[in-house]
């Protein structure tokens, strides 16, 4: 498909998310209270999108992954949350 | 439209379902053992599990005329206490004399920890001794691109183990090259919230080629969608996707892999 094609077909529900997306960031400022390591990563996240060439679904998926290679001595009891508190590669 | 679904965990689903999926096309559906949501406290419950993806669930799939296969394992999420996990792999061996058992899955990781990591390699060993196929869970979110590196270094490590055998499963952009390139078959499952959407899953097959991919819903008691398999192929066809590439896809290709175990049939299905 050519990128008039694909703009047909997916212009507005991108455009949907990425309005879902400004307001949830809306909707973090605008509470109170502490954000935690997951806002962080969600915008480093967002950064890696603006940047040129493809690849950026990757990017993003790197951004908020487990980064460290060693198994972990005991699995944590708390379900995966979606980002990673540590150093993450992009 | 004719589909396999390869993953599904129909015994949290609803009859209805059943019935959606075979006039949606479904040819077959394939189930994996995984958690059931709370941890088992034996492993007779796990026999009881195994009885019922054996034996009572092929029942309720035929009543709507679809063969139902399964694959059985303790899933990593209920690794961690290995006294346990060697009590259910212990059971394993005796259910893989049934027809419908196609090999032994998903096993896999859940949080990366270093049991885990030992009942994987347990259960790689239990399929290399009986010469199964593997299905493998790679974990969830964040934990994904670590979890799959190491099924990947577990899998190599043993000789016994063919790649063209093991599918990998829930591959995403940042885990698909790392299994293709490794020989593997991948897996992508197609969930509203988590892993793949239709588009990013048409996104992959464009870029990776179709060749040892396929698609399943995984659809269990969480967020998910029993028919995302052909809503998949709907996607496939409104980006111009021949409806042989479509079928290729969504029925050639686990036909392919699945039938490298005997007891898979190929469903006698209008195409």
């Amino acid at each position: 498909m050519n990128r008039q094609q694909l703009l047909d077909l997916y212009f507005l529900e991108a455009r949907s998310k990425l309005i879902d997306l400004a307001a949830f960031l809306d909707r973090i400022d605008q509470a109170e209270g502490e954000a935690d390591f997951r806002l962080a990563a969600f915008l480093r996240a967002l950064d890696t999108v603006h940047a040129a060439g493809g690849g950026r679904a990757e990017r993003v998926l790197l951004c908020l992954s487990d980064s460290s290679r060693e198994p972990a001595p005991v699995a944590p009891g708390n379900a995966a949350c979606g980002a990673w508190p540590g150093e993450t590669q992009s | 439209m004719r589909y396999i679904e390869p993953h599904a965990h129909m015994v949290s689903r609803v009859t209805d379902d059943y019935r959606a999926m075979t006039v949606s096309g479904c040819a077959a559906v394939c189930e994996p053992a995984f958690w059931a949501g709370f941890d088992r406290g034996s492993a007779a419950g796990f026999h009881d599990y195994f009885c019922q993806l054996t034996d009572h669930e092929p029942r309720r799939a035929a009543k709507f005329g679809l063969p139902h296969y399964c694959w059985l394992c303790i899933n990593p999420k209920e690794s961690e206490d290995l006294t346990l996990a060697r009590e259910v792999v212990e059971l394993i061996p005796e259910f893989l004399k049934k027809p419908t058992v196609l090999g032994i899955g998903e096993i896999g990781l859940n949080r990366n920890s270093r049991n885990e990591v030992k009942v994987l390699e347990m259960q790689v060993d239990l399929a290399a001794r009986h010469d199964q196929l593997i299905l493998v869970h790679t974990p969830h979110l964040e934990d994904k691109l670590k979890g799959t590196r190491l099924i990947l270094d577990v899998l190599r490590a043993d000789r016994r183990i063919q790649p063209g055998r093991c599918i990998i499963d829930h591959v995403e952009e940042h885990t698909v090259g790392m299994v293709l390139e490794a020989g593997f078959w991948a897996g992508m499952t197609l969930y509203p919230e988590t892993k793949c959407t239709s588009a990013r899953a048409v996104d992959i097959v464009e870029r990776y080629g179709a060749d040892r991919l396929w698609m399943n819903s995984a659809c269990d008691w969480g967020v998910s969608v029993p028919l995302a398999v052909p809503y998949a192929a709907l996607e496939m066809r409104r980006r111009g996707h021949s409806p042989e590439e479509m079928d290729r896809l969504i029925y050639g290709n686990p036909m392919r892999f699945l039938s490298q175990c005997p007891k898979f049939r190929p469903p006698d299905s209008p195409s």
